[in-house]
């Protein structure tokens, strides 16, 4: 039962009568900390308008008109790794889209090859075989007290000086050649009838999934566990192989062969990708080795030797027990390392790879002399991808993070 | 106090002019004590360090002329080295008073970079350095090769061009300096290189066996080469580009480093009288002294003099004269007169 003041009977409590000054406004604790934030706010927009106005001054100065009409011209150069229709007569709009998947591609292989070589690196650095725990050590010392760069010009040279020449490329069953001109592999020409392949993989997908769910359901209400693995392999695998083959092999295969100058034909893996990859993956991954160990040996001991006791496998103690609670120290340093990842990409100019810094902030700001707009235009690229992985992972950690009954 | 005088006196001639936007670099330069000049990373003959770590070289050259005109030492020039990428945001902003580096005189770069080229010290062309055993006699014969290749140089352009012109394929291997360029050359990263085909000789002169390697008979482009300022103060750039002419013009004439101060106490030929100062006062129309031409030309040495030393035919570059000998032998180099 709730009783108001006035049912009470006692007589209502007033506020004292506040006598305004302006002094008071600096005594009081809450409105002089509104002022100082006013204040701070305030200066730091005018230095703000005093650079943005000494840009324009300058830009006046010097005659420079400023827009981004440039973006529309012919760009006059070629790039030697396009992953779209790109040539010389397209425009710098384009050559920025090629530079923007170029960086795409080297964060997200370097983020997947980095995540997987960092959690075993950690893993085996809790081992308790002590070569393989001291072997590590010194590999995570090492690899993370060199600057990256370094790494990347260490690989860059060992990629264009220790592999052989093209004509001496070392060759596996002529259809896989090695050389300092890069990895060249067969590549495939899907034939019409290759939908039918990306079909059942699609459907595999589904499948998988719905067998996944109806299996937990069951096991939730009878105890009783499905082959859930098996299946999935099967379905997301398996069917789109059976397709394959019953549609007739709808791929041909393009071998790389030996030419005047170079291998021709084929797909080729450029030596600046694959340093760059390997040097910012093993680079990221010693980092990761780290937080994966301090995740799982934050992870208290009283919670495997609970599970143990509960006579879970040592297995699933460490899927069901361990790791889950690990990744909620883990995400957020692992998050940070792909962001570096990202960032440390532009780092690709050091070896002529062509990313963003190289396309759009490189060749075309230099051909064009579009100095601010470019370098506009690369800082929003490399903010919309840093803040997309950042919203990414922490969407994933509060997914996984611990929810209180 | 000479030079505070030169300091006041520019900086009053500026106020006077109206205060032109950026004039009074010739001010800057004065009250700094130095020229502050842009130069490549490196390319034999045309820019390296001596042995006791000074830049030397064709281009550098033209830096020490130009300290010389103004202070009378060579050695009073402030050196940076810029890549093909940051030479013109150094000048832009500041960080260089000249650029005297293999720099290519194009329409875009005068008009839309706000660039001012001052004039031309080596009329050159884009060519191909290549393995004498590859075999190749004929650039268009170069289908599927990689190609190394200087970022944001007109070269790359031209490259693009040819290539495509010619409906045929190649990989491009972007490099940012020349020493790059001959490392990924050497290492076989590329089968052939391509730059301006004096620094390509010069490149060449720098390989272990300059004799395994050929420059192809293609000459793909006009790279007029030439020191540059930035647009908007005219009076700077006449001092550069009158350095230059003055040089050009000694070599014409006859002037040398060794019988300069001989000729500097008269002659019969009145340009000479005027170039080195006997007779009338040039000097002054540009903001220096009577003497500023002599100085450059005692100094540093006539055009030719600094062609022979860093990259004539006695050099390890080995350079011909060819089109950039004087008009009067048949060459392009031709001067305004000294009037």
């Amino acid at each position: 039962m709730a009783h108001t003041l006035e049912q009470s009977g006692l007589p209502p409590v007033k506020p004292p009568k506040s006598s305004f000054s302006l002094g008071k406004l600096w005594t009081d604790k809450k409105s002089r900390g509104i002022i100082i934030q006013v204040i701070a706010m305030a200066l730091f927009c005018a230095v703000v308008v005093y650079l943005a106005g000494n840009v324009v001054e300058n830009f006046q100065k010097l005659g420079k008109p400023f827009g981004f009409g440039f973006l529309k011209q012919e760009s006059n150069y070629d790039i030697n790794q396009t992953l779209i229709q790109y040539n010389s007569q397209s425009s710098h709009a384009r050559a920025a889209a090629v530079g923007i998947i170029n960086t795409l591609l080297i964060a997200v292989c370097g983020i997947i090859l980095a995540t997987v070589l960092g959690f075993i690196l950690g893993v085996l650095r809790l081992s308790k075989n002590v070569l393989v725990n001291k072997l590590t050590y010194c590999y995570i010392e090492f690899i993370r007290n060199v600057p990256v760069l370094v790494h990347i010009l260490f690989m860059y040279g060992l990629m264009v000086h220790a592999l052989p020449h093209p004509k001496q490329a070392i060759v596996v069953k002529e259809t896989f050649f090695l050389s300092n001109r890069g990895f060249y592999m067969p590549q495939p020409l899907f034939q019409p009838l290759f939908w039918l392949v990306v079909a059942a993989f699609v459907i595999g997908i589904v499948f998988a999934f719905w067998y996944r769910r109806s299996a937990r359901i069951k096991q939730a209400a009878t105890g009783e566990q499905s082959p859930v693995f098996w299946v999935m392999l099967a379905s997301i695998v398996g069917l789109p192989i059976l397709a394959y083959v019953l549609s007739g092999m709808p791929i041909n295969w393009e071998y790389p062969t030996q030419s005047r100058f170079n291998l021709k034909g084929g797909m080729a893996i450029k030596p600046e990708f694959m340093a760059l990859w390997l040097a910012l993956s093993m680079y990221t991954a010693a980092f990761i080795a780290e937080i994966v160990r301090a995740g799982i040996v934050a992870v208290d001991h009283g919670q495997s030797e609970a599970a143990m006791a509960l006579g879970l496998p040592r297995k699933r103690t460490m899927n069901l027990v361990v790791i889950p609670q690990a990744m909620r120290v883990i995400i957020p340093p692992l998050t940070s390392q792909y962001l570096n990842i990202t960032k440390n990409s532009s780092l690709a100019i050091a070896i002529g790879y062509m990313d963003i810094v190289a396309t759009i902030g490189g060749i075309s700001l230099n051909q064009t002399g579009r100095e601010m707009e470019c370098m506009i235009i690369v800082l929003a690229l490399y903010l919309f991808f840093s803040l997309t992985i950042s919203f990414f992972m922490n969407w994933y950690n509060k997914r996984i993070a611990l929810v209180e009954r | 106090m000479n030079l505070v005088k030169n300091a006041v006196a520019a900086a009053a001639a500026s106020l006077l002019l109206g205060g032109t936007v950026q004039a009074g670099t010739l001010a800057d330069v004065q009250s700094a004590g130095h020229v502050k000049c842009g130069i490549s990373t490196g390319v034999p003959g045309f820019a390296f360090t001596d042995d006791k770590g000074d830049w030397q070289g064709f281009d550098p050259a033209v830096c020490k002329a130009v300290a010389a005109a103004i202070f009378g030492d060579t050695s009073a020039v402030k050196y940076t080295t810029t890549t093909g990428k940051t030479r013109f945001t150094a000048l832009a902003s500041g960080e260089v008073d000249m650029l005297a580096r293999n720099t290519t005189w194009t329409f875009s770069r005068d008009t839309d970079l706000k660039l001012d080229f001052v004039g031309v010290n080596y009329y050159d062309g884009q060519g191909f350095l290549i393995p004498a055993e590859l075999g190749v006699s004929s650039a268009k014969d170069l289908d599927g090769a990689s190609v190394c290749i200087q970022t944001g140089t007109t070269t790359e352009l031209n490259l693009a061009d040819f290539f495509r012109t010619n409906g045929i394929s190649y990989e491009a291997v972007p490099i940012e300096t020349n020493s790059e360029g001959q490392a990924n050359y050497e290492a076989g990263r590329c089968d052939v290189y391509t730059t301006d085909a004096s620094g390509l000789a010069a490149t060449r002169s720098a390989l272990e066996d300059p004799s395994a390697h050929a420059l192809m008979p293609e000459i793909i482009s006009k790279e007029p080469l030439g020191p540059l300022v930035r647009h908007g103060d005219s009076e700077w750039a006449d001092i550069i580009r009158w350095t230059l002419n003055a040089m050009i013009t000694a070599e014409e004439l006859g002037v040398t480093s060794a019988n300069v101060d001989k000729m500097a106490t008269g002659t019969d030929n009145p340009e000479i009288n005027r170039l080195l100062g006997s007779e009338g006062d040039l000097g002054a129309m540009i903001g220096l002294d009577k003497a500023w031409a002599w100085r450059a030309i005692k100094m540093v040495g006539n055009y030719g003099e600094v062609f022979e030393q860093f990259i004539g035919k006695d050099t390890p570059i080995g350079l011909d004269r060819g089109i950039n000998a004087q008009w009067t032998d048949g060459g392009l180099l031709y001067s305004p007169p000294f009037r």
